[in-house]
């Protein structure tokens, strides 16, 4: 048997940086490791002696994708611990801005990194020239939710709006207003990029995961939730240290995370339409039939139509919430520090990222943990791998290369979130 | 007639979030007209196209915290003409200079369950202090119509019109009411560089002074000011100690409020 190495020196088309190694040993997919050299950025142990007021606009920079993830996760630890609860039309402004976020970074994995795989281009760039109404379309919707985190957020990366008990500033009805008539456009793009995506070839790959989301009593879920599965899975946030866990592999600079009781498991796009399409209106529903994503879904390439579907939803969603805006009289509630631990999972883009602070009699965070998406999928996404290899075994290196990137980029994982560079090697032994 | 040859650009990550290089992708209304005014050689994060240099013009997020890294800036140095450092993190070393303040052994140990799979350099250092940097553009994160500008500018053989002045200035230039001294807000807006838009105190909070220090910045004096509207010195000392802690100006005032350690 020949002996053979290939190597890519990165992966592209995904945030941050990282490899992966494939062992092949006599035509049989011996070992898969997706690395992330990512290079640590410690926020956990520097957030020790920060304020907790401080939380949100630290840890928003562990990723400039999805930085309202962060926020969200950071404030309702915090105010968990506090003992706050923010409620009413400050509550309907959190899901607004999460809204906006999951509409921005939906629309640039879908048309900027995933879409050129299914049609056969390296870039978004190149894809334009055939496909230039769908790109065109796929960048007024990222700047439909770009333009609400502008307004609620101050700015589109590390926005400076969000703080534990609510906001500094909230919008006037007419500020959120003015943003109707680019919503209602977004909506006819969200449906026609859908159905643009619903076209793509999928591989016929199935795969009996255990997802996992959160699931709210009835909304499709953002900030809150129980944790749930469709293996039997249903516990509080605060359970999560005891039903999952992480473990640190020599291969990678991002912990491994896993159910203590079953191992591997995937969250994202795909678990949360699985655990929640009873939480989705009819129209959106009816979308997602029409393109062929059924509830129980277990093919990771069709990922890319479940983030449509939940971008359709999503706009709708802003657009509800609009409508229903009365301006709070004020921006925050009132914050008073305690001691305390407190816990928060909120859904990012990419699935659920969980926050744990304690915090002492001063406000002072004592000790703090963050477990974010992509290290949740890490050990799902090396199963993918392998799946798609196996199959794929047979195929010239430069195709099994490309059907392996494929197996990563359907879960848009976030690197730098996890901590970076990926760079795939096949070792043919 | 021969196309005249479009620029080539490259973009490159160090330790950082991605949000700077991010900040291109969200050029939604310009990306396809830069595209064709700029060869986009390579960029990672957008494209499998991963062309070698050399590149006329590179962008460079992120800063150096491996021993790696401090051997690959060298290498895009050496194939770049022009080397742009953007954001935080490559002109002072980011949130994660934090552990220049500590013992990079105590960080690994709280967050790595098997410390010895890390390799980290026990300092988090900006581009500038491994290569010759041509332009720095500040900001955690950049602002994406001062990056186009740059690129315009570059483009054009002219300076780009980027901002110099002191928050502060922007500040009321953009016509907001002063929050330091309408409601007694401590902010940072008088000692940090402009390029933002004076966002936060247009929103009713104080700067956080995420664009880094501002030209000749009289940090004690501000300082002062914080303490009369009743700051105590640790608030002082986080204010200073976060995304441009590494930066000098800010790394002085911060000092000189206490070197609180975090608890063992």
């Amino acid at each position: 048997m020949a002996t053979k190495t290939i190597r890519l020196e990165y992966l592209t088309r995904v945030e941050g940086e990282g490899s992966l190694v494939l062992d092949v040993r006599e035509g049989r997919v011996e070992d898969v490791r997706l690395s992330i050299f990512e290079p640590p950025r410690f926020f956990e142990a520097f957030l020790r002696g920060r304020a907790a007021a401080e939380a949100p606009d630290l840890t928003a920079r562990i990723c400039g994708i999805c930085p309202v993830a962060y926020q969200m996760s950071a404030v309702h630890a915090v105010e968990s611990a506090f003992g706050i609860e923010v409620g009413g039309q400050l509550r309907a402004l959190r899901r607004l801005l999460y809204c906006g976020e999951w509409i921005e970074s939906h629309a640039l994995h879908i048309v900027m990194l995933h879409a050129p795989d299914f049609l056969g281009f390296p870039d978004v760039i190149a894809m334009a020239g055939a496909h230039g109404e769908a790109v065109r379309r796929g960048l007024k919707l990222k700047q439909a939710g770009n333009a609400l985190l502008k307004l609620l957020g101050g700015r589109e990366v590390h926005p400076v709006n969000v703080r534990v008990g609510g906001f500094y500033r909230v919008p006037t009805s007419g500020e959120l207003t003015a943003l109707r008539p680019a919503l209602a456009e977004a909506r006819e793009h969200a449906v026609a990029l859908a159905r643009w995506v619903g076209g793509f070839s999928f591989p016929d790959v199935g795969r009996d995961y255990e997802f996992v989301a959160l699931r709210h009593v009835d909304e499709y879920p953002m900030n809150e939730g129980r944790l749930v599965s469709n293996r039997g899975l249903d516990i509080a946030v605060a359970g999560f240290e005891a039903a999952f866990e992480e473990r640190h592999v020599a291969y990678s600079t991002a912990l491994q995370s896993v159910l203590r009781e079953r191992g591997h498991y995937l969250v994202g796009p795909l678990a949360r339409f699985n655990l929640n399409h009873d939480r989705l209106d009819e129209g959106v529903l009816a979308l997602a039939a029409e393109l062929g994503l059924r509830p129980g879904c277990g093919n990771p390439f069709r990922s890319i139509v479940a983030r449509a579907v939940e971008v359709l939803y999503a706009v709708d969603e802003a657009l509800r919430i609009i409508d229903a805006y009365v301006p709070p009289r004020e921006a925050s509630v009132r914050v008073e520090a305690r001691a305390g631990v407190g816990m928060a999972c909120t859904e990012a883009p990419r699935g659920i990222l969980y926050h744990r602070y304690r915090i002492d009699a001063d406000g002072g965070i004592v000790e703090a943990r963050i477990v974010p998406p992509t290290s949740q999928n890490q050990a799902t996404i090396e199963d993918d791998v392998r799946l798609v290899a196996t199959r794929g075994i047979d195929l010239p290196e430069e195709e099994l290369r490309e059907q392996c990137e494929r197996a990563i980029r359907n879960h848009d994982p976030c690197i730098s979130c996890s901590t970076h560079f990926l760079r795939l090697e096949v070792r043919r032994r | 007639m021969a196309e005249p040859k479009r620029p080539s650009l490259a973009v490159w990550k160090f330790a950082s979030c991605d949000g700077c290089q991010l900040s291109l992708l969200d050029c939604e209304d310009e990306l396809l007209a830069l595209a064709g005014a700029v060869d986009i050689a390579y960029f990672a994060e957008a494209s499998s196209t991963l062309r070698p240099g050399p590149y006329d013009v590179s962008l460079v997020e992120g800063s150096i915290t491996t021993e790696a890294d401090a051997q690959r800036i060298h290498q895009v140095r050496a194939s770049s003409r022009t080397l742009i450092a953007i954001g935080a993190c490559a002109i002072a070393g980011g949130i994660q200079a934090l552990r220049n303040f500590a013992d990079v052994g105590d960080y690994i140990s709280a967050v790595y369950a098997s410390p010895k799979y890390i390799s980290t350099l026990a300092t988090s250092t900006p581009i500038a202090a491994h290569v010759k940097v041509d332009l720095e553009l500040r900001g955690c994160p950049i602002n994406k119509d001062e990056l186009l500008e740059v690129i315009s500018a570059l483009l054009a053989g002219r300076k780009p019109g980027i901002a110099e002045e002191s928050v502060c200035v922007a500040c009321k230039r953009r016509g907001t009411t002063c929050v330091m001294v309408a409601r007694g807000t401590p902010c940072l807006g008088p000692v940090t560089h402009a390029g933002c838009g004076a966002i936060c105190p247009a929103y009713g909070r104080g700067c956080y002074g995420c664009y880094g220090p501002a030209e000749q910045a009289n940090t004690a004096a501000l300082s002062a000011q914080w303490r009369r509207l009743g700051a105590d010195r640790r608030s002082i000392h986080l204010a200073f100690r976060t995304f441009n802690a590494a930066a000098e100006p800010f790394r002085r005032e911060s000092d000189a409020h206490g070197h609180e350690d975090h608890p063992a």
